[in-house]
């Protein structure tokens, strides 16, 4: 069999495999579903399974752009989840709001400015993610315990904010994060991808993806070299807590309320998963944001196609966890090499 | 000696893949001695304690304990048969108690239907008992990170010896140890001796062999050169048995870069830089342009001296001037942006990125330099790359080739690059031939001295002791982590070797 020179740089990418399972989720989801294609334009912005997918996705997509550079510098945030019930939380909590019925004029009013709320949410995010990154660069913790500490204190600390309840948001104008259109697509695919696109301008036209590959792939040596190694693990910790804080806005917007217990709730193994779906390794080193948000989307769309092939919910995790193996084997190039020795040897025998 | 030899080794032979590792050498013990076991790097030593050990299998030879044949196949069959060995690395769980430490492995049980049971009392006991011997006084169900690093070492030899060893070896059981420790260490290994057991131990220290051994035994390239009394081998004597050239056949180049600028500027200046436990204060000094070799054996301290410099570990004292202003660097990115560069000794462990490409790995430390937002555009990074790998002539496939593809040679030449690249004033060169071919060798000697006659200053660490001898405008000779002595660039081999045994 000959491949052509482009064939070959298509089959040596290394966003083939994870575009190859995307594609067959998708196909799978149009077999047990047949409008899962169709698109309409309905007041003002398109409609159908595919945009609610993208929509759903977003938060995903944020947290594990935030995850793939911490994974990249070997280390790993188990907090995200947490975080993101932090966020929402004090969004939900600063915002509040109320309807005002003044002059016969309906209006909602906030508690605080909307933009101070989303400001002082993301700034307890990135507090959250600076916490971890002083554990791990500065204390020198193993970042999977360093950050198992605010897993389990910040679930704990969103719970304090709620006051153990879910808080409900009346203000409208916070609901256009998770639920408004711009240009047709939801708001939250536009925040997405505008810190993908600020992480893909940082890393070609700054130096940073080289010193993160350079500090995950051998951290001595990146020290003798003379990289900022502290300050860039910090950093990224920092910015995968905004990227969570982020994604928490996201949620409670799109659910209008907060809820401590459920908020993000496992969200830090899927975006290790959409990572590691992604193939950046967790061992650290080079690493793919386009990879990343191909994960998430293949995350989110496993879930659709769960619940519109109506499997049981008592069942359901079985499913994806199954499905979620088989991907992983598709993906692993050992695998794949020792099934075509499989193959070949029963075709010959 | 009247008696037989405890352990008797004859005609030991070793290959690796066609190298000869050992060859033809005999070897004796005694009960009641300490023997130490003296070599350059790669004469053997560490070849023969494993044949001794049950390690590796001698391919030719014979080995004797207590005059009857043996064949350890395992380092656990030779401890049955009473040889106990602690290594260089103190292999311990330290977050497990001294007495856990101890029996791992061989816990003692309790009765036949507690079949899984410890017997705690029991294991406290024995440990007590063994460390006894040592005369070792401590607590032995607290954990052995509480201890300190002697008392680990007891802790090791406590563990080795058992009950019925008969033969105790040690490899380079001082080298993580302070002069105190030493001594408590010497304290017990006398006591050992005392009751009869044959002690072989290996070290690079030399001054403390000399206070410690008996007898000792000289291995070079492989074959016995000779076995000695302590008493009849001065320093000299040794050493010229260890390198194995005579002292007057001294061939050198001397001060080969020509420049050996006295005049010149003084670029860096260290007094009483040090480190406990790393370094005693040492003065240094370079000018520009100034090649200043660091002669010494392993463990002389010459890393420790360059890791100083570089600000990759802190010092406890002295002081260091660049171009005359003090200045003190809390990492390598400080000694960088003041000019400095260091090529590091282990090359896989600090200095190639293994997983990055060639044209990466060599504008790494320039970027670091330059900082996030100055960033290199591809084509500027790539007419960095291609100038050095042209000018040193680095065999790479191409500049997007990952670094761990290339050979041992050419990665320390990317290596080098890297820090060209920065253009240094100061280089520090850490053992930078070691394990690349001649050819290799050869082109980055040339590229050092060319170097220097630009006006970098250069400070160099080799093993190669011709090496030191033949590039250096001056000689800074360490040894047991001090400085000894300086000596001018066209001095000897011997020379250095003499001041290196004269020392003290």
């Amino acid at each position: 069999m000959t491949v052509s020179p482009l064939g070959r740089r298509v089959l040596a990418h290394h966003l083939l495999w994870p575009a190859v399972t995307l594609a067959l989720l998708l196909a799978v989801n149009a077999v047990f579903n047949p409008g899962f294609w169709h698109l309409q334009w309905r007041d003002g912005h398109l409609y159908g399974s595919l945009i609610d997918i993208l929509n759903r996705a977003s938060p995903l997509a944020l947290v594990a752009l935030g995850m793939t550079l911490v994974i990249a510098t070997r280390g790993i945030d188990i907090s995200v989840g947490a975080v993101v019930a932090i966020s929402a939380a004090t969004a939900a909590l600063l915002i509040g709001g109320e309807l005002v019925v003044k002059d016969g004029v309906q209006s909602h009013v906030s508690r605080v400015p909307m933009a101070v709320a989303i400001v002082a949410a993301l700034a307890v995010a990135a507090l959250c993610g600076l916490w971890n990154g002083l554990l791990v660069a500065r204390v020198g913790m193993q970042p999977i315990i360093a950050t198992l500490i605010l897993m389990v204190g910040g679930r704990g600390i969103a719970q304090l904010l709620t006051g153990g309840q879910i808080i409900t948001v009346y203000y409208a104008p916070f609901f256009y994060l998770g639920n408004g259109f711009l240009l047709g697509l939801p708001f939250a695919v536009f925040i997405a991808g505008a810190v993908w696109g600020v992480l893909h301008l940082l890393m070609t036209r700054t130096a940073l993806g080289l010193f993160i590959q350079a500090i995950g792939i051998n951290p001595a040596a990146a020290r003798l070299a003379g990289l900022p190694q502290r300050l860039i693990t910090v950093a990224v910790y920092v910015f995968c807590g905004l990227c969570a804080g982020a994604a928490g806005l996201v949620v409670s917007s799109n659910v209008k309320s907060a809820d401590g217990n459920n908020a993000g709730m496992l969200m830090e193994l899927d975006a290790i998963l959409a990572v590691t779906l992604g193939g950046t390794l967790l061992s650290g080193g080079r690493f793919s944001l386009a990879g990343s948000v191909l994960g998430a989307l293949i995350i989110q769309t496993l879930t659709s196609m769960i619940y519109s092939i109506g499997v049981a919910p008592e069942v359901n995790m079985v499913v994806k966890a199954v499905v979620v193996f088989v991907v992983m084997l598709l993906q692993s190039a050992e695998f794949r090499r020792a099934a075509r020795g499989w193959v070949w040897r029963g075709a010959t025998a | 000696m009247a008696a037989a030899p405890v352990l008797e080794a004859q005609g030991l032979t070793r290959r690796f893949t066609g190298v000869l590792a050992l060859s033809g050498v005999d070897f004796r013990l005694f009960a009641g001695e300490i023997h130490a076991l003296m070599g350059q790097n790669g004469a053997g030593k560490s070849t023969l304690i494993k044949i001794l050990t049950g390690v590796y299998a001698a391919d030719e030879g014979e080995l004797r304990l207590g005059g009857a044949p043996i064949r350890p196949g395992s380092p656990a069959a030779a401890q049955r048969l009473g040889i106990s060995t602690v290594y260089q690395e103190v292999n311990l769980c330290p977050n497990l108690s001294v007495a856990e430490n101890i029996f791992a492995g061989r816990y003692p049980r309790r009765g036949a239907t507690g079949l899984w049971r410890i017997d705690w009392p029991r294991m406290h006991a024995g440990a007590r008992e063994l460390l006894a011997r040592l005369h070792v006084d401590i607590d032995v169900t607290r954990l052995l990170s509480s201890h300190s690093v002697a008392v680990q070492q007891m802790v090791a030899i406590a563990r080795a010896l058992g009950v019925r060893a008969r033969v105790l070896i040690l490899d380079e059981p001082t080298s993580s140890l302070d002069e105190g420790e030493v001594e408590q260490l010497f304290a017990v290994l006398r006591r050992l001796r005392e009751e009869g057991l044959a002690v072989l131990f290996v070290t690079h220290f030399l001054e403390q062999m000399y206070r410690i051994s008996d007898r000792i035994t000289v291995l070079r390239n492989g074959e016995r050169v000779g076995e000695y009394l302590t008493a009849d081998l001065p320093p000299p004597a040794l050493i010229k048995a260890m390198v194995g050239r005579e002292l007057s056949a001294a061939a050198t180049r001397g001060s080969a870069s020509g420049t050996a600028p006295g005049d010149a500027p003084t670029m860096l200046e260290a007094h009483g830089l040090g480190r406990r436990g790393h370094l005693q204060p040492v003065d240094v000094s370079l000018r520009r342009g100034e090649i200043v070799g660091v002669g010494g054996l392993l463990g002389s301290g010459r890393t420790e001296l360059a890791r100083l410099l570089f600000g990759l570990d802190k010092r406890d004292g002295g002081e260091l001037r660049v171009d005359g202003t003090p200045v003190r660097f809390a990492g390598p990115a400080e000694a960088i942006r003041h000019g400095l560069a260091m090529c590091p000794e282990e090359r896989k462990f600090d200095g190639i990125v293994a997983d990055l490409s060639v044209r990466e790995n060599i504008v790494l430390a320039l970027q670091a330099r330059l900082g996030l937002s100055r960033f290199l555009s591809l084509g500027r990074q790539r007419a960095i790359a291609n100038r050095l790998v042209q000018a040193l002539a680095i065999r790479t496939a191409d500049l997007e080739t990952p670094i761990a593809l290339l050979s041992g040679g050419n990665q320390q030449k990317v290596v080098l690059a890297r820090w060209l690249a920065t253009e240094p004033r100061l280089l520090i060169l850490d053992e930078p031939t070691r394990g690349i071919d001649v050819a290799a060798k050869q082109e980055i000697m040339d590229e050092i001295l060319a170097l220097a006659r630009a006006g970098m200053a250069v400070l160099f660490i080799s093993s190669e002791m011709s090496e030191v001898v033949r590039v250096s405008d001056r000689i800074v000779v360490l040894r047991d982590r001090r400085k000894v002595g300086e000596l001018p660039g066209d001095s000897s081999e011997q020379a250095v070797y003499h001041m290196i045994a004269a020392g003290t």
